[in-house]
């Protein structure tokens, strides 16, 4: 036999050594799948995009109206409560759907993992992409809302990028240690949404982390997302918000525990993903 | 010619769960089964865990799908992979084209590989047969710009042009079929392994899709079908392997397996032979029937029978009380419950007088006759213009396959309850 430069050798344990190469040559795919999720996510909607102005507003709305008026709790800085309270929506928004989309992704395509190769991290990865379409249209009503107030946000604004990448590590790291484990117990299905519900309350989302008492805020930290969400406030919100570093640390290294946990746990199961799904 | 398929040694495990009747676990059981153990070992500290197996062994067993199986390719072939339901061709397609792991051995590839197990997978039923077609191209590992390429041609091979900006879940299933089998066709892989896919869609179309495939291993690619369709298997390919129970069974030339195959399948049951001891036969006051069976090659009962060999109908009998002038129908009736034929040995018997005894009679059907297809044997015996001993009933069936006697190129069902060879001719007009 001639070795040539398309030489597969298929062997037990094998398929590891080319994996990062194949997830690498199938990003093709990965452009389709998230493409098809886009659209089938916009096709057969009334309001289609409206759906992801509708979510963040509202709960903004409920948000603002409860905690800030009602309990009055402070706000961040001389940040507007609302402005604070939807510089939270966007990453917490975009979490919460990323890690429910990244956890039924493998089930939802079902017929396409039994039937065909391709690496399976694609189809979670694509997830995501959704996620941030409606991400990208929460950022806009948060310029229009901080331009309504007449906000301006300071340099740290830049930082941004950064924070997002945290906030995808986050859902990503969860997301496929729920996926892995969805196919082969089923009943995670409904273990996602109520942690995504309870996941509402427990994260500083209506309320600035700053309430939550000195001594408390390394343990408060644990959640990862208080990391996540304390970021993105004190980037957009400037002047006076402050970041907890001692939290904010201890957030961003459960985050990666979390993630290379996932994708160490995710390759581990994936081999046999076709002969239990 | 390169080697560009070479298995080794390559063995399937898998682990059946005789207590779930499925796959998956509810995480619920997983935690409650652990936390046991866990109290257990609690409650127990200084037992030693090890007679404690993490799953209980008497609820799974290991079952080997594939054992063993070596065999190599060359470049260009044309290999049929049969076997039987559960032989393990499902599980080497799966694991060749990378969907499972094998549990031991190798598998050497030497080319592009694409399979296709399934036609259309990936297909959106909210999208658009455009959008699909993308779609399923990049799933089935084509690039952008070769699908772009190809656009047009999938288009036409697949003659859904004025629905291609319609939801495909508005398309019937054979525009469906036709469309997902145009974009796979239209890969161009080095080495291509394909799966039952032609059972689908109507005859025309899969005569479209076979010539296809025809066409792409004249190109000096490479080809692996799995079917049940004995036909499309010796149309296609040159060589043949047989799985049975996991294990290669047969590895040769494309006529020899198939035959092997089709004779292998022997099965005894009410397919057929049916048998009968004196009690609860199908009797009157003179005679009793004891048995009934259809024969293939070498006076064995199959499962499913060569068209192109003769089947034998033997029909056994007692009879009680000395009888003149009986006879036996036979009638062979299709699925659908039309005669066939229905012939009789009364020319044979004449007015000849039966001695109590036991009697065979036996109705030889001749080589490329039948079609591929169910028939029911229906048996009957009376005495003409006298009485009727046994009204005849239908006591069997058996299964004819291979028939190729219509004289077209492609083995599929033709219409018609026989597909006999007959002789055409072929006159040119030179002047």
């Amino acid at each position: 036999m001639n070795t040539s430069p398309n030489r597969l050798i298929i062997e037990a344990g094998r398929t590891e050594r080319h994996y990062w190469k194949d997830l690498w040559r199938y990003r093709e795919l990965f452009y389709f799948l998230a493409w098809r999720d886009i659209l089938v996510r916009y096709k057969q909607t009334v309001i289609g995009v409206g759906w992801s102005l509708f979510r963040p507003v509202i709960t903004m709305v409920v948000f603002t109206v409860i905690f800030g008026r009602f309990a009055k709790f402070p706000t961040e800085g001389n940040a507007p409560y609302s402005v604070m309270v939807f510089a939270a929506m966007l990453p917490w928004q975009l979490v919460a759907s990323a890690l429910s989309e990244i956890s039924n992704s493998l089930l939802a395509n079902t017929g396409m993992i039994s039937k065909i190769y391709f690496p399976r991290l694609t189809i979670t990865a694509s997830s995501l992409i959704v996620g941030l379409v409606d991400f990208s249209i929460s950022f806009v009503v948060l310029g229009l809302l901080m331009a309504w107030y007449r906000f301006i946000p300071d340099w740290r604004i830049l930082t941004i990028p950064l924070f997002l990448l945290l906030a995808l590590a986050t859902a990503f790291g969860a997301g496929i240690w729920f996926a892995a484990l969805n196919v082969r117990y089923r009943d995670v299905r409904y273990v996602v949404p109520f942690l995504v519900q309870l996941g509402l309350y427990i994260s500083p989302v209506g309320f600035s982390s700053s309430i939550v008492p000195e001594k408390w805020r390394l343990l408060y930290s644990i959640n990862p997302m208080v990391g996540v969400i304390d970021g993105f406030r004190w980037a957009l919100l400037g002047g006076e918000s402050q970041l907890n570093e001692g939290g904010f640390a201890l957030s961003v290294l459960l985050t990666a525990l979390i993630l290379w946990s996932g994708l160490k746990y995710f390759r581990k199961v994936e081999r046999t993903f076709a002969d239990v799904i | 010619m390169n080697t560009v398929i070479q298995v080794e040694g390559l063995s399937k495990k898998y682990l059946i769960a005789h207590q779930q009747t499925d796959n998956y676990q509810t995480l619920r059981d997983a935690i409650t089964r652990k936390s046991r153990d866990w109290c257990k070992r609690l409650a127990h500290p200084f037992r030693a865990s090890a007679n404690q197996p993490l799953m209980d062994l008497s609820t799974t067993e290991e079952f080997f799908a594939l054992k063993d199986v070596s065999f190599e390719i060359k470049q260009g072939e044309r290999v049929g992979i049969i076997g039987r339901n559960g032989a393990g061709k499902s599980t080497l397609l799966k694991i060749l084209s990378r969907i499972t792991e094998p549990t031991k051995g190798r598998i050497t590839l030497d080319g592009r590989v694409a399979s296709l197990l399934e036609v259309g997978t990936g297909f959106h039923p909210e999208l658009t047969g455009r959008e699909n077609i993308f779609l399923n191209g990049a799933v089935l590992g084509m690039a952008r710009l070769e699908i772009k390429r190809k656009f047009d041609e999938i288009v036409a091979f697949s003659e859904v042009e004025k629905f291609l900006d319609t939801p495909v879940k508005r398309y019937s299933s054979g525009m469906y079929v036709r469309l997902a089998f145009a974009v796979a066709a239209h890969l161009e892989p080095e080495i291509l392994i394909v799966d039952e896919v032609l059972a689908v869609g109507d005859a025309q179309f899969q005569k479209k899709c076979l010539g296809k495939m025809k066409e792409v291993g004249q190109e000096g690619r490479t080809v692996l079908f799995v079917s049940h369709n004995m036909g499309a298997v010796r149309n296609l390919c040159s060589r043949a392997i047989m799985l049975g129970n996991g294990t290669l069974v047969a590895d040769a030339e494309v006529g020899t397996v198939v035959d092997q195959y089709l004779s292998s399948n022997q099965q005894t049951g009410n397919i057929g032979e049916v048998r009968w001891e004196e009690n609860g036969a199908p009797s009157c006051e003179e005679i009793s029937l004891r048995g009934i069976r259809v024969l293939g090659p070498g006076s064995n009962v199959y499962s499913i029978y060569n068209s192109t060999k003769p089947i034998d109908v033997e029909i056994q009998f007692l009879v009680k009380k000395p009888l003149r002038g009986m006879r036996v129908i036979l009638s062979l009736l299709t699925s659908d419950s039309v005669v066939a034929f229905a012939s009789t040995n009364h020319s044979i018997i004449g007015e000849q007088e039966l001695n109590p005894g036991i009697y065979k009679t036996i109705c030889r059907i001749p080589a490329d006759l039948l079609n591929n297809a169910e028939y029911a044997v229906n048996v009957h015996f009376g005495i003409p213009g006298a009485k009727v001993l046994i009204q005849g009933k239908e006591y069997l069936t058996f299964t004819v396959e291979g028939a190729g006697g219509h004289g077209s190129n492609y083995s599929e069902k033709w219409p018609g309850v026989f597909a006999p060879k007959l002789t055409w001719e072929w006159v040119e007009k030179t002047c």
